[in-house]
């Protein structure tokens, strides 16, 4: 059959966006307020080597769910910073001083950190393995499985 | 203690017991329904097959009062059985939805029944005397996606329904054409068809699919399961105050209050848990696999081997320690004691049923109390 229609743009449409059935995100309101870590405290105790005291400030005020990518990626950053600071043995004290969300929540970054790979960082794999390992001791199957379906990401 | 049957080598899509519990319909995730007997040896026998439905039957909920079976399916279809000479014959109810239907329940008096579907919408069935012919009424606001489970309030008005947009939310689903006016619950006052009377997170956060809701024994309390492995509770008592519980453990597919303060949830992990309700609060008090509660379940690599080089052994195990060798997918009550619930029965992908004796078992486990 010969060729009615010479552009194809209309395939790289997405029709999905179009169907008034989808399922829409509830918008949450509070988005200003999220700011994430304090960041000089936090460079501060890594400074000073309080290493638990800045991985507990790291995890306050926590950046989930926000659409402002740039805080979340300055968090990310911060957290890693903190999370490779740490020898292998003293992870696991640290690990004890955290609350069940906040477990939770340092699964989320470590995940995340598994999934980002960028040449400027170091290969600071083997630390978030290990960081893994503590925190699903703690955990348990439980906080990997709130990593995957919760759509409010890190 | 637990009585455990293979009942096929098939998964048991759902199953559902008759009144005095010497009957069971369940699906082997086909489109048929069979009834088995249990014979004198112990054994399972199919006496009925259910044939009607054109594709996968995804629920079934048998009527103690009225001895009906009503089914449905991924046909988009419900039937409602009934014994007549010995077979059962089907009425088709039209419930006119455009995709599949998830979960059926019949109401406490069992005049009508309540059909989930993946159509964002709740189908209230109810039958009409004139013309012979069941009717549907239909639940839409604020649904967003699938239902995955309903619950009747023992009040026969009232109904939870747990669905994939995260929320377990609580409805009014009196109609008027067939029934009284309800009085007021503790779960709200005006009670017109429809009426949005809560909603509620699945867990923490943004949680995951509510894949069971289930009301107390006097219909005060919801418990849901979140694929988020979370369990959680709303008192409607209390202000419709909520406990949510982040478990540890692969998620739940399935809850039942067992009494008014315990719920037992099991999913993924392949054994019923049992929590407790109390003060707002919601624990993990025991599992009720007694193999597993016992022994330790960790084998490493290390000590593998070193059985490998001491005696020899070199085979791995590829049976899980639990009873139910895979998920577990639908929790019942068979019987009720003086406290609660003293007996349920567990199906799971692996085509095993397992009826679990509570009351033995709260005496043989450790840590294991009812409250």
């Amino acid at each position: 059959m010969s060729k009615t229609v010479s552009t194809r743009e209309f395939r790289k449409v997405d029709v999905d966006q179009y169907n008034e059935d989808n399922f829409q995100e509830d918008t949450d309101g509070n988005e200003t307020q999220l700011q994430g870590p304090n960041e000089t405290e936090v460079n501060n105790l890594i400074g000073s080597k309080n290493n638990v005291q800045a991985l507990k400030a790291v995890v306050q005020n926590p950046v989930v769910g926000s659409r402002n990518t740039d805080t979340k990626l300055k968090a990310f950053r911060l957290v890693m910073r903190v999370l490779s600071v740490f020898k292998s043995s003293e992870i696991e004290a640290a690990v004890a001083t955290l609350s069940a969300s906040e477990v939770d929540l340092l699964m989320k970054y470590v995940y995340r950190g598994f999934s980002e790979q960028t040449t400027t960082t170091d290969n600071i794999c083997p630390i978030l393995l290990s960081w893994h390992e503590k925190l699903f001791a703690v955990g348990g199957l439980g906080s990997i499985v709130r990593v995957l379906t919760n759509r409010q990401t890190v | 203690m637990t009585d455990i049957s293979q009942i096929s080598t098939f998964p048991i899509t759902c199953h559902s017991w008759n009144a005095d519990k010497s009957l069971v319909a369940l699906s082997l995730n086909d489109n048929d329904v069979r009834i088995y007997k249990r014979d004198g040896t112990g054994k399972w026998n199919c006496l009925h097959t259910l044939e009607g439905h054109s594709n996968r039957v995804t629920g079934i909920d048998w009527g103690v009062k009225n001895n009906k079976i009503v089914t449905c399916g991924a046909d988009r279809n419900a039937y409602v059985w009934q014994l007549q000479d010995n077979k059962w014959k089907p009425t088709l109810v039209l419930l006119r939805l455009n995709r599949a239907a998830t979960c059926v329940r019949w109401s406490p008096n069992e005049a009508k029944f309540a059909v989930g579907s993946a159509a964002r919408i709740i189908s209230i069935c109810y039958y009409e005397e004139e013309n012979n012919w069941w009717l549907c009424k239909h639940i839409k606001k604020p649904i967003r996606s699938t239902v995955l489970s309903v619950d009747w309030h023992p009040n026969n008005v009232i109904l939870a329904a747990g669905t994939s947009d995260y929320k377990a939310r609580v409805f009014s689903a009196y109609v008027k054409e067939i029934e009284a006016k309800p009085e007021a619950s503790t779960w709200g006052k005006k009670l017109v068809f429809g009426n949005l009377l809560a909603e509620f997170p699945a867990g923490t956060g943004n949680g995951g699919w509510v894949h069971s809701v289930s009301f107390s024994p006097n219909g005060n309390k919801l418990a849901w399961v979140g694929h988020c492995s979370s369990i959680a509770a709303a008192d409607s008592a209390s202000d419709n105050q909520v406990a949510i519980l982040d478990c540890n453990l692969l998620p739940m597919v399935t809850c039942l209050w067992v009494t008014e303060n315990s719920i037992v949830g099991a999913g993924f992990d392949c054994q019923p848990l049992l929590f407790s309700h109390g003060g707002g609060q919601l624990s993990l008090v025991a599992g009720l696999d007694s193999k597993v509660s016992s022994k330790e379940k960790t084998v490493t690599a290390m000590s593998m081997f070193k059985d490998m080089d001491k005696k020899g052994a070199g085979e791995v195990s590829t049976s899980v320690a639990t009873k139910h060798q895979s998920a577990i997918n639908e929790i019942r009550s068979v019987s009720k004691g003086s406290k609660g619930v003293n007996k349920i029965s567990t199906s799971g992908t692996d085509g095993q049923m397992i009826v679990w004796n509570l009351d033995s078992l709260e005496k043989s486990i450790e840590g294991l109390r009812i409250s």
